[in-house]
């Protein structure tokens, strides 16, 4: 069946069987391979993209389920010419090593940050426990997602 | 120009990549007319195979073909080792396809290729796999009894038994006037990666050429042993490594997949990708750790240790796997650890049973040794009511003894040893960094319904596995440097670490330097790979002598173009000066390229302290780290961000270890911890409050970077922390762990169990 | 782990949805799909048609009046966090659902999915039974309300017929004073219950407790109320004593299996905990 949604800021329309998860669609249809698979049952958090505004685990959706919504992944979160103000923070902090389950920290931190700017470190801990990383331990992550609120604050 | 980009924390350049989602793992490429690979797993532990019928699976449209052991010449090649290739191991090598018997539940039986993986699955549903059941063998004591065989022909199910000795353990214990016997476990678990693992094999006809990608840690081993098994030279096959999603020990080795999907797209003539999902991780990459222990230490009434005496078996799973045998080697080499035993008499045997084959895990042994020593540490220090600090102070080997020899492990390995440091200096850093003095009033103290306790203790980790390493040079007409490495990236900051190793030693800009580029065997002519904390030491070496033929190259070149002696040649930043006035710049000298390399045999010890101070809810078992501080000497920081990352992460994995992963087996074999739901990998919310000091106060005599490896530390005392702390917290209810992992319910039991004796106490005056 | 090939359905109105349903065997329900698709990617679950509610908008209302919180199916657990009218209106559904899932599962998972899913471990079922709840549904043979004591069966079975959509909860009306506490103890944040307990009472002039409700989540087949638990809480004023008495008394009245992440016996004794600091949370006499 023929679904339509808005990615990244463009109108899409791609052919899906209705058992294609929005995640394989993202990847292997429309090539944005930035979201990641981890698990394929909504526990690891790599395949975290926007939709409508709010992070989901698009491994648990389907593609047709993305009719008429908009969806972000972590291309339409970067640009070429520089670092966003959350990637810089990031890199500043050394909050990645293999970098597998960065697109999915950084949209939700994004998310995060975008509607609780002043969360605190308990609160960003309690968010970002929704996505497994094997690699850094964590703490200079929440230390990079802290850093970044600034960004994200009404001036 | 003067450089100090080693030792500065220097931001990584291959975040630039990552941060933007424009990595570019194996899974990201879809070459045309892919096909793709879906594996049919045994479903059964133990049995012999009667007949695989794969008709109704071929007339599912969308599939392509279906290949078996029927479809190789021969039988299927086996697996050789990669890592103590003893004889003794080759019959119990694993086949890259189950032919004639299934041993593990998982084990590769069918490859199915198709248009999609979905249809690949699906097509697995249609294949009719008759298995006749054996009895599974679960665990070691089974394994020993030896009535039920995984290699009949065989006659045993013990692969081995390795010795660690020196001095005279027997006499020793004669000796003794105090000696504690304890038993402990380890229970299994697995470095688990966040990118499962993943093959792709494009067959050239034309030029009888083979690329592979989604290789990772050891490429040039991997293509030998492929090359053997598919008959084909070497220079016949490509390996690419594509930006790795973690490694950590078990990616990367030699695994069935790694024959299969390449004699696949051979075998159809199309590129095919296969691409393992988290049910399959869970059940075929590499498990790890489980292990138990009989074991007992001999001190005199002062505690100073005499001895150690033990026997250690090792849960192997079905097939010994290329680095199969290195735990259960290094749980007898390291059980003395940084500390100073002159008797010691260590068997470890290695079991096999019906279970996902086990190879390494960052820290393999270690983490489980260590965790034997320490409790059993703890457990004699109070027998011989002395202060725990003060044993492991009093035990430590001292930095006057350096270099002080590890025992002698039979058969097979040549003599190792400490190589520098003063680990009583690290652990008196650890406790101050860690406030022990003020924090120690509260050990088995109930404050607001829990229990504090704390634990203290030392590791070395071993790095810098040789023989060999290989750097090439090679000069861009824009003036950069191409950096060219042996060594695999796998997540630790290769690209970033050797930039600034090439840019001092090169003297120039970093930003001259265009790229490092890693792991595939196109780059240099020989490389090792990543693997036993060996890439700054071996690859960084081997890029400093590539400095010094590329300088060397320049100056002949340079010579002839200017018509005088190499000598006269001076090189800086961007000139190249002859004498009297004559100069170039390196775009002059574009495509000059040279090798460089590091030969060694001797391993660097990285070594530190951990302490750690945790609370229980000892009526739900619950454990809460407080604090936790490491220190860790590495002998020379390149980059202290990523390699206090390297502790951090390592760290945690540990604690993983220590309280929440575990593999679990029913008596049948059967998997029951198939999901991330079930198998409980640290996440933000469960350590939030860690410390890692890493020093460089004693440089690595073995090679000219002073460096020593230091990925592993962080993981390989956590689990004799925790459980010392734990042990410490619960002192009233005289709780002693001797199993990881420590369990929320493993906890309350022993509390029950001691609750009697708590009950008496307090009721006393 | 692709999930095995189905039908989609994407139905205007609750009768279409329920038509749909009872157009196929094995068709089944769409909402949040957070705990439906894992379960198709594993293959334990192969529906033959999947019928999305997603344009149902009638059933995203959260409606707050006399009668008390009703819950539309469709409503999400963020939906829940989001409405600041039910910190007063249900505090203990609110405290419940802070314990669920994770972030990102919060945003799409609903609580008609949570009760129609029927894990024993979940919160959501566990505060439906608690709080005698009742659960309205639509199907082949027109609309009933099911008490929520009633709806749970087993392990993931309900008593809805294959066709029966749930299109609310209705909670009770929440009496200002009340007291009330909830205590889970999971492995790690977010994670199922291995036991938790959600505890309310009413308090009479002379302090004494009445109307006593203690459910137990996660150590049985279906979620309960521990009436013998609750015998030890009425008609007394709350104390550790107390809630130690009521602890021992739910210990006492559960018989969990064991599972690969806890014993029956540690289930059994963690209940217990959970009532007792459930009690003392509601009570204000908090010990841990």
């Amino acid at each position: 069946m023929a679904v339509s949604f808005e990615v990244n800021g463009k109108q899409v329309t791609v052919e899906v069987e209705p058992r294609m998860t929005l995640v394989d669609c993202l990847r292997y249809q429309l090539r944005l391979t930035g979201t990641h698979v981890g698990c394929e049952h909504g526990v690891c958090g790599a395949c975290t993209i926007l939709v409508d505004g709010e992070a989901v685990r698009a491994c648990l959706m389907l593609a047709v389920q993305a009719e008429g919504c908009k969806v972000v992944t972590i291309e339409g979160l970067s640009n070429d010419e520089a670092l966003t103000p959350l990637q810089a923070s990031f890199r500043r902090h050394h909050a990645v090593q293999c970098g597998f389950c960065t697109p999915g920290m950084i949209t939700t931190a994004h998310a995060l940050l975008s509607e609780e700017p002043d969360c605190d470190a308990d609160r960003v801990r309690e968010v970002l426990s929704g996505n497994v990383c094997r690699c850094t331990g964590y703490i200079s992550i929440v230390e990079a997602v802290l850093d970044a609120r600034s960004a994200y604050r009404k001036p | 120009m003067r450089n100090s980009f080693v030792g500065s924390p220097v931001e990584r350049r291959e975040d630039l990549r990552f941060v933007r989602g424009r990595g570019q793992y194996v899974d990201d490429l879809c070459p045309r007319g892919l096909l793709h690979a879906v594996i049919l797993r045994s479903s059964v532990a133990h049995g012999r195979i009667r007949s695989i019928d794969t008709s109704a699976a071929l007339k599912l449209e969308g599939v392509y073909a279906v290949i078996t052991a029927r479809d190789m010449p021969g039988s299927p090649p086996r697996i050789a080792m990669r890592l103590q290739p003893l004889p003794e191991f080759t019959p119990f090598e694993q086949s890259v396809i189950a032919a004639t018997k299934v041993r593990y539940v998982g084990e590769p039986i069918a490859v199915v290729l198709a248009a999609s993986v979905a249809i690949g699955e699906d097509a697995l549903e249609r294949v009719v796999v008759d298995i006749e059941p054996l009895r599974a063998v679960s665990d070691c004591e089974t394994s020993a009894k030896g009535d039920r065989l995984l290699f009949e022909e065989h006659g045993t199910n013990c692969a081995m038994t390795f010795t660690a000795a020196c001095g005279d353990a027997d006499a020793a214990f004669k000796a003794a006037s105090h000696v504690r016997h304890e038993r402990f476990r380890t229970g299994r678990h697995y470095g688990l990666t966040m990118e499962p693992r993943g093959v792709m094999a494009e067959w050239d006809a034309a030029t009888s050429r083979l690329t592979v990608s989604g290789a990772a840690k050891v490429p040039f081993f991997n293509r030998r042993i492929l090359a053997k098994q598919i008959g084909l030279p070497e220079t016949a096959i490509a390996m690419v490594e594509n930006d790795v999603g973690g490694g950590f020990g078990a990616r990367g080795e030699f695994y069935p997949e790694d024959f299969l999907i390449p004699f696949a797209a051979r075998h159809v003539g199309r590129p095919v990708k296969w691409i393992e999902d988290r049910r399959e991780n869970l059940m075929a990459m590499n498990h790890a750790r489980q292990a138990e222990v009989d074991v007992e230490i001999a001190c005199t009434r002062d505690g100073t240790i005499l001895a150690l005496r033990g026997h250690a078996h090792v849960d192997m799973g079905a097939y010994m796997r290329t680095n199969g045998a290195v735990a259960a080697r290094n749980i007898a080499q390291f059980m003395s650890g940084p500390y100073r035993i002159p008797n010691i008499k260590i068997q470890s045997s290695l079991w096999m049973t019906n279970k996902a084959p086990v190879g390494t895990y960052r820290g393999p042994g270690r983490f489980e040794t260590d965790f034997f020593r320490e409790r059993l540490f703890d457990m004699v220090a109070k027998d011989l009511d002395i202060d725990r600090v003060e044993f492991r102070r009093r035990n430590l080997v001292p930095a006057s003894a350096m270099p002080y020899p590890m025992p002698t492990i039979t058969p097979f390995e040549s003599r190792d040893e400490l190589d520098s440091g003063d680990y009583c200096l690290s652990l008196n850093r650890c406790l101050e960094e860690f406030g022990w003095a003020d924090k120690a009033k509260l050990q088995g103290q109930l404050i607001d319904g829990r229990y504090h306790g704390l634990a203290v203790g030392c590791f070395i980790e071993g790095g810098a596995a040789g023989p060999k390493e290989t750097a090439r040079l090679e000069i861009n007409s824009d003036r950069s440097v191409a950096v060219f490495i042996g060594s695999s990236a796998v997540g630790q900051g290769v690209e970033t670490v050797f930039a600034q190793i090439a840019a001092d030693a090169l003297e120039i800009p970093m930003d001259r330097i265009s790229g490092v580029y890693h792991g595939s065997t196109g780059y240099v002519s020989d490389g090792y790979g990543a693997y036993h904390s060996r890439s700054v030491v071996m690859g960084g070496s081997a890029l400093l002598d590539a400095t010094r033929n590329l300088h060397d190259l320049i100056r002949a070149t340079a010579s002839k173009r200017f018509g005088c002696a190499p000598s006269e040649i001076n090189i800086s930043e961007d000139r190249i000066a002859g004498p009297g006035g004559v100069s170039a710049t390196f775009a002059d000298f574009a495509g000059l390229t040279a090798e460089g390399f590091f030969l060694n045999k001797k391993h660097t010890y990285t070594y530190g302290t951990h302490a750690a101070h945790v609370t229980v809810d000892a009526k739900i078992g619950q454990v809460e780290v407080i604090d936790y501080m490491t220190v860790v000497d590495c002998g020379r920081i390149i980059n202290p961000m990523t390699v206090r990352g390297q502790v951090i992460g390592s760290l945690v994995q540990g604690l993983g270890g220590a309280l929440l992963e575990e593999l679990l087996y029913d008596d049948q074999g059967q998997l029951l911890t198939g999901s991330l739901a079930d198998y409980l990998l640290p996440t933000a919310s469960d350590f939030p409050k860690l410390g890692a000091i890493v020093t460089d106060m004693f440089p690595s005599p073995i090679n000219p970077l002073g460096a020593k490896g230091a990925g592993e530390g962080g993981i390989i005392s956590a689990g004799g922390i925790v459980a010392n702390a734990v042990a410490n917290a619960l002192t009233a209810f005289a709780v002693e762990p001797r199993e990881l992992p420590l369990t929320p319910q493993r906890i309350w039991e022993m509390v029950e169990a001691g609750r009697p004796a708590l009950t008496k106490a307090s009721a006393q005056p | 782990m692709k999930l095995p090939a189905f039908e989609y359905a994407c139905p205007a109105t609750l009768e279409e949805a329920v038509a749909l349903l009872a157009s196929r065997d094995e068709a089944r329900v769409l909402a949040g799909g957070q705990s439906l698709v894992p379960m198709m990617a594993f293959r334990v679950a192969s529906p033959s048609l999947l019928v999305d509610l997603r344009k149902l908008s009638d059933l995203r209302r959260i409606t707050i009046d006399n009668s008390g919180v009703r819950l539309g199916a469709m409503v999400r657990w963020r939906d829940i966090e989001d409405d600041a009218r039910l910190v007063s209106a249900h505090p203990l559904l609110e405290a419940a659902v802070s314990h669920v899932a994770h972030y990102q599962i919060r945003n799409r998972g609903t609580v008609g999915g949570s009760i129609a899913h029927a894990d024993p471990a979940a919160e959501m079922p566990g505060i439906a039974v608690t709080c005698d709840a009742e659960i309205a549904v639509v199907g082949a043979a027109g609309s009933r309300v099911i008490r929520a004591d009633d709806f749970f069966i087993a392990p993931l079975v309900t008593a809805l017929a294959t066709e029966e959509v749930v299109t609310e909860i209705r909670l009770p009306a929440w009496p200002p004073q009340r007291r009330w506490g909830f205590r889970e103890f999971s492995r790690r944040r977010g994670d199922f219950a291995m036991a938790a307990a959600a505890v309310f009472y009413d308090v009479d002039d002379t302090g004494r407790a009445y109307n006593a409700h203690i459910g137990a989540i996660g150590v049985g087949d279906r979620p309960v109320r521990l009436t013998a638990a609750e015998a030890e809480v009425t008609g007394k004023v709350v104390d550790v004593a107390v809630s130690e008495r009521a602890g021992a008394a739910a210990s006492e009245a559960v018989n969990p299996h064991d599972d690969i992440h806890a014993s029956g016996a540690y289930r059994k004794s963690l209940i217990g905990t959970m009532v007792e600091r459930a009690l003392q949370s509601a009570a204000g006499v908090r010990v841990i």
